[in-house]
């Protein structure tokens, strides 16, 4: 490759964002009833991306075909497609086990096991094989921790039940422990809507740390909070998704009336 | 207004800022035009009133920030509102400067006086008054309307008072050359000048305010450039 092109490559790779997740003419259906509509969305690698919009609109619907958790739900029917690493995750070979490793999810309530700290990181890694030996667990346990944010205000009791933390912790225990696994990608459903303000500004600040090493789809009820945390915002209404696009502007001058009056508060 | 908020003490508090904002405008526009008047006129009670009017913008302004702030506070704005909000602000100092520049052009008018004026450099300033006015009155229309239409004819029109208030810096020079005696007078008609090419600047501010608030961005192209007279210089005695 000559010098010019070695630049425009580089040029390229500056401009154009590696698109992590595709979501390609995507619909939802729980039975009869159409959840989503045609949705066409990307997620950009190393950047978190909010998804908005008034209850029911569809956010969590969204997320859950992006780890193959609506599979769980028997009703539910996804058609379109949806692709990590330009891979169409819903196609017949794929493990969704494997994926859900590479795609981990944090719920709205901390939903920690019922038993240690410790053991509550080591759960995900060692049903993948990826750990065995003490050390290793030891390892991934103390690394997880650390990455969460954790680790000084638990180290001295990894024995304790995880159920023991205060919420904020569980939270971000939850985290640890959807890291633990070495994601690509992390979904978060309304991560902080149990949490006091404190808890909810040390995992945005999480968040915002997260996002050099992995790729993060959060919903949220927050518009300040999609406004602090995320870079880009996806605005979805009655199952369509309205308007995706830079944070910074879906927050000082989105496109489309309905975002403008969602996020002003007119309506939802 | 655009539509209803859910919470409707939040449309409240906009539209007392909207209030206050076209209540300042009012107060700001008569000052100027009293203010002018009693140069004209020598009416040096009128210049007194106009001089204790600039309070009431003073408190304008000050109600306008605190409950700016206490909004942002309160109900965070976003997009469109919160243009709103950051705009009024910007639009109050602006009208408070207007207000300031109201209050010294009345002050002078006693000194002004000490002299006969020149009836024609009188009628220039006077020309010049009301094209500045011209502009605040109808920058405050495009504030009420939220027209970034009218805001950018607004903005272009401002090189017309450059103009006007470089020919006058011209003619004021040339009188204070001709007679000594017209020194006084003529720097505070200067001065007087100056404060009117600069109210247009005001209006000018408000001007693009106005247009960012209702579109979200910064009006296109280069501001209409300053007045020339910051180069100016005397003609030597005699010549021409
Ligand atoms: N498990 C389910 N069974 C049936 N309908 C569902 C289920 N989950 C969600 N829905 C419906 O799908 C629509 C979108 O829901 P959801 O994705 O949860 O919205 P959001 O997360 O934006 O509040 C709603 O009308 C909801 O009632
Ligand atoms: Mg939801």
């Amino acid at each position: 490759m000559s010098e010019a092109a070695t630049q425009d490559a580089v040029n390229a790779s500056v401009e154009q964002p590696v698109i992590k997740m595709r979501g390609t003419g995507v619909n939802v259906f729980y039975g009869d009833k159409q959840a989503l509509f045609d949705v066409d969305l990307d997620v950009r690698q190393h950047s978190v991306t909010a998804l908005i919009g008034p209850s029911g609109c569809g956010k969590s619907t969204f997320l859950r075909c992006l780890n193959r958790m609506n599979d769980t739900i028997d009703i539910c029917k996804v058609t379109g497609e949806i692709t990590l690493d330009s891979e169409n995750i819903y196609a017949p070979m794929i493990d969704v086990v494997e994926l859900r490793a590479r795609v981990g999810m944090v719920f709205q309530k901390p939903n920690p096991f019922p038993k240690s700290i410790y053991e509550n990181i080591v759960y995900g890694p060692r049903i993948h094989g990826q750990v065995s030996t003490r050390a290793e667990m030891d390892e991934i346990v103390e690394k997880s921790l650390i990455k969460a944010g954790l680790f000084n205000e638990v180290k001295d009791r990894l024995q304790e039940p995880g159920t023991g933390l205060s919420g904020g912790q569980q939270q971000r225990l939850c985290i640890a422990r959807a890291i633990a696994v070495s994601p690509e990608v992390i979904l978060m459903d309304e991560p902080c809507s149990a949490l006091d303000p404190i808890a909810t500004a040390k995992v945005e600040e999480l968040i915002d740390e997260l996002r050099v090493n992995y790729t993060i789809v959060i919903v949220t009820h927050s518009m300040q909070q999609a406004a602090r945390v995320s870079q880009r915002t996806a605005m979805f209404h009655l199952g369509k998704l309205i308007e995706e696009g830079p944070t910074d502007k879906m927050f000082t001058k989105p496109d489309h009336k309905l975002t403008q009056d969602y996020i002003t508060g007119r309506f939802g | 207004m655009p539509e209803a908020h859910t919470v409707s003490a939040y449309d409240d508090d906009l539209r007392f800022l909207a209030r206050r904002l076209s209540e300042m405008g009012g107060i700001a526009e008569r000052m100027v035009a009293d203010a002018v008047a009693a140069l004209v006129n020598a009416d040096t009670a009128s210049a007194q009133r106009v001089i204790s009017e600039d309070l009431l913008l003073d408190d304008g302004e000050r109600e306008i920030y605190d409950k700016a702030v206490l909004v942002i506070a309160r109900r965070q704005p976003m997009a469109s509102d919160l243009r709103e909000i950051i705009g009024a602000i910007r639009i109050a100092s602006d009208l408070e400067r207007v207000g300031d520049l109201g209050k010294n052009i009345a002050k002078r008018v006693i000194a002004v006086h000490t002299m006969a004026q020149p009836r024609k450099l009188v009628r220039g300033l006077e020309h010049l008054a009301e094209l500045a006015l011209t502009q605040l009155k109808e920058v405050l229309d495009a504030f009420a309307s939220r027209s970034p239409s009218l805001a950018t004819s607004i903005r272009e029109r401002d090189e017309e008072i450059d103009a006007i208030y470089t020919s006058l810096f011209r003619e004021l020079l040339t009188y204070m050359m001709e007679d000594p005696r017209n020194i006084t007078a003529c720097t505070h008609l200067l001065f007087c000048a100056k404060n009117i090419e600069r109210i247009g600047d005001h209006a000018t501010n408000i001007a693009e305010t106005v247009y960012y608030v209702a579109t979200g961005e910064q009006p296109e192209g280069d501001r209409p450039k300053d007045d020339d007279t910051a180069s100016m210089i005397a003609p030597a005695p005699g010549a021409a």
